[in-house]
């Protein structure tokens, strides 16, 4: 790369998790103690990146030297990573089979589409459902094949039901009778009721096939990594947080290797109007995993920061949140910066008057869950 | 070595309130958090022969059992179990403490010890020979496996057999052996030696009791065995004790169905069973009388001597 490279600031942050500094710096897991890893696996297994972490220490030639009951732990997870990777195929396959006749390029999501392209984003990393994308005029079509197939919609109620097919970006869950594999189908990658919404057909139009898997299309590097980032920075759940933000990293390392992907990346961000997102993406994955992003990409990514004051907030909103999901690394303000994001998340989905009725209906009228046994 | 018994009951209590009390079982080693003193004296008596590791020593899980806060802890106050930080089950009723320890450490075992086939199933051995007891519960499966262990078999485990992906042995996993409803009594009059817990009522197996795990059993934690024989045991009022061959494709089906993990090993599940089902011999068992099971196991041991 000719360009000079953005040098990350040395981690100010009074809290550096071991898991953090693991994932930045791989090679360091060589010099932990025993007692260190106890730590780490438990800040891996609450943020869902032990599997992840295993294939990091191998991939960097270390796992082998690691204490045995280290490695042993390790592969406990590796081994659930195998078996979903197993999985998400033969789900690839039946979909596949599903929906030939509708002659659609099949647009694969987030995690399916790491795992079926097998980029570097996909080591390790487990996922409940399989997204797709297909336009919005062809849904009816989607989901009624799917149906044939044995896919049955999960949201029964009737204000589920206009919440999804009105509201949302995508069908309410379809879940498989006999397997019970869950396919969320999007038209958009934002919800319609956002005041953002970047144009699906752009998506669409930019798509590449996935080298190996016949039928199956994933989005071109530079909105792989906008939707990544629009995803995590508009979510209102952020348990799976720092998986999240690592994805971002590794797909950052893996497409930045070409220097096309980052002078077009400032750009298309405008284009999509999803420059705030990837400013973040940028801020955060600099900060906590040392991602190298060329310096020229940081200034033009400058036009999505926020007001100083604005940022200040975020910042001490994400930093927290995108920590690892374990006790060992909660301060006090944990839980309010948690529920002020839980609240953000649904302001960014709807306006605010959409959004006060939507959550009284939701506390007051929906029938309430049986509690788990 | 030092043990739960070797710590006394103060510097016990105080691990369990503090740094967590580093439980060795079989091959696994368990970090316990509990601010419960009851619970603290129970542990204390079933599991004082076990290995403590020291602060600082990995942990394959971390597991706390709390009280209730506030007014619950006053109005019918429950246990509540914590895998570091997440709550996977309902609370209990407090005087559950215990059971609920022992169903969480079949847990943190039964859903990750990937490196093991995990199956549902008592194990026992003598002479290095494993009888491998898989059932569904109300069999009699704990009931058989209690009484042989108290005529001079070897309690490998009375839930969960770990069986190596490797080489195909068994690790023991020896614990306390749950006992429910009738077979309590049955037991204690089987067995006036061994240590029992205070039975639990209106658990949702009904009323259980757990029985300590012999010393020798416990000392011997270290010493895989070869696996010999499957049986599928059920009681049978006014049954003989009788054997029935079990055709091999059957047995392995019965065995997978049996095991926590089998379908996520994959090829190395399917293998792992075939091998075991390969090298022992699989049996249906219907019996009534403890004494008469007992004579047939031991008939099966001499068969293969």
């Amino acid at each position: 790369m000719t360009q000079p490279m953005h040098l990350p600031p040395a981690p100010h942050l009074p809290r550096f998790p071991l898991l953090l500094r693991a994932l930045r710096e791989p090679g360091a897991m060589g010099g932990f103690s025993e007692r260190d890893w106890d730590l780490l696996l438990r800040q891996a297994l609450a943020s869902n990146l032990a599997a992840t972490l295993c294939l990091l220490a191998d991939e960097h030639g270390m796992l082998a030297a690691l204490p045995a009951r280290v490695q042993r732990r390790l592969g406990w997870a590796r081994t659930v990573w195998q078996r979903h990777l197993q999985a998400v195929d033969l789900e690839l396959g039946k979909i596949r089979h599903a929906l030939g006749e509708t002659g659609l390029p099949l647009i694969l999501l987030k995690g399916t589409a790491y795992a079926a392209a097998g980029l570097p984003a996909s080591a390790g990393r487990l996922f409940s459902d399989i997204d797709l994308l297909v336009p919005k005029e062809r849904l009816p079509e989607v989901e009624s094949a799917l149906m044939l197939h044995g896919w049955a919609g999960s949201h029964h109620d009737d204000y589920d039901q206009r919440y999804y097919r009105e509201w949302m970006h995508e069908l309410p869950p379809l879940q498989h009778m006999r397997r019970a594999s869950v396919i969320d189908v999007h038209h958009a990658i934002l919800p319609e009721t956002a005041a953002v919404r970047p144009d699906p057909a752009r998506l669409r139009a930019a798509a590449r096939a996935i080298p190996g898997r016949a039928g199956f299309h994933m989005l071109a590097p530079c909105d792989m990594v906008l939707h990544s980032a629009v995803h995590l920075f508009s979510e209102g759940e952020y348990h799976h947080g720092l998986r999240d933000l690592f994805d971002l990293h590794r797909l950052f390392c893996h497409f930045g290797a070409d220097p096309g992907f980052w002078a077009a990346l400032p750009g298309r961000a405008r284009e999509l109007e999803l420059a705030r997102p990837l400013c973040y993406a940028l801020r955060y994955c600099t900060r906590l995993l040392g991602t190298p992003v060329p310096a020229s990409v940081m200034e033009a990514a400058r036009d999505g920061m926020p007001n100083p004051a604005l940022l200040a907030l975020m910042d001490g909103l994400f930093l927290r949140a995108l920590q690892p999901p374990h006790p060992s690394c909660a301060d006090a303000f944990d839980p309010a910066a948690r529920a002020a994001l839980y609240i953000r998340g649904n302001w960014l989905r709807m306006p605010p008057l959409m959004l006060s009725r939507h959550l009284f209906h939701k506390a007051f009228v929906s029938p309430k869950a049986e509690p788990a046994q | 070595m030092l043990t739960v018994a070797s710590l006394g009951e103060r510097e016990l209590r105080a691990r369990l309130r503090g740094p967590g009390l580093r439980l060795q079982t079989g091959p696994f080693v368990t970090c316990v958090h509990s601010p419960l003193a009851p619970l603290a004296a129970t542990l204390g008596t079933m599991y004082g022969d076990y290995p403590v590791l020291e602060e600082g020593a990995l942990a394959d899980f971390h597991v706390r059992l709390s009280g209730s806060t506030g007014l619950r802890r006053f109005l019918r106050p429950q246990v509540h179990f914590h895998y570091d930080g997440m709550a996977p089950f309902q609370p209990l009723p407090l005087d559950q403490a215990f059971p609920m320890f022992e169903w969480a450490m079949n847990w943190c075992v039964s859903s990750q010890a990937n490196s093991w086939l995990v199956i549902h199933a008592a194990v026992i051995e003598k002479d290095g020979l494993a009888a491998i007891l898989p059932a569904p519960p109300g069999s009699g499966k704990s009931t058989l496996c209690a009484a042989l262990v108290n005529r001079g078999w070897r309690l490998l485990s009375d839930e969960l057999t770990l069986v190596r992906l490797d080489d195909g042995k068994i690790d023991p996993l020896p614990r306390p052996v749950s006992l429910k409803n009738a077979s309590i009594g049955i037991i204690r009059d089987y067995a006036p030696a061994a240590a029992f817990t205070r039975p639990v009522a209106d658990t949702v197996k009904g009323t259980v009791a757990h029985m300590r795990a012999s010393s020798d059993s416990v000392a011997r934690a270290g010493q895989a065995a070869a696996p010999a024989w499957i049986v599928f045991p059920k009681w049978q009022a006014g049954a003989a004790a009788e054997l029935t061959p079990v055709p091999q494709a059957r047995a392995h089906m019965r065995l997978a169905e049996n095991a926590f993990n089998y379908s996520l090993l994959g090829e190395t599940g399917f293998h792992t069973v075939a091998r075991l089902v390969d090298e022992v011999r699989t049996f249906d068992f219907h019996y009534s009388v403890l004494d008469d099971a007992i004579a047939v196991f031991e008939r099966l041991l001499a068969e293969r001597a």
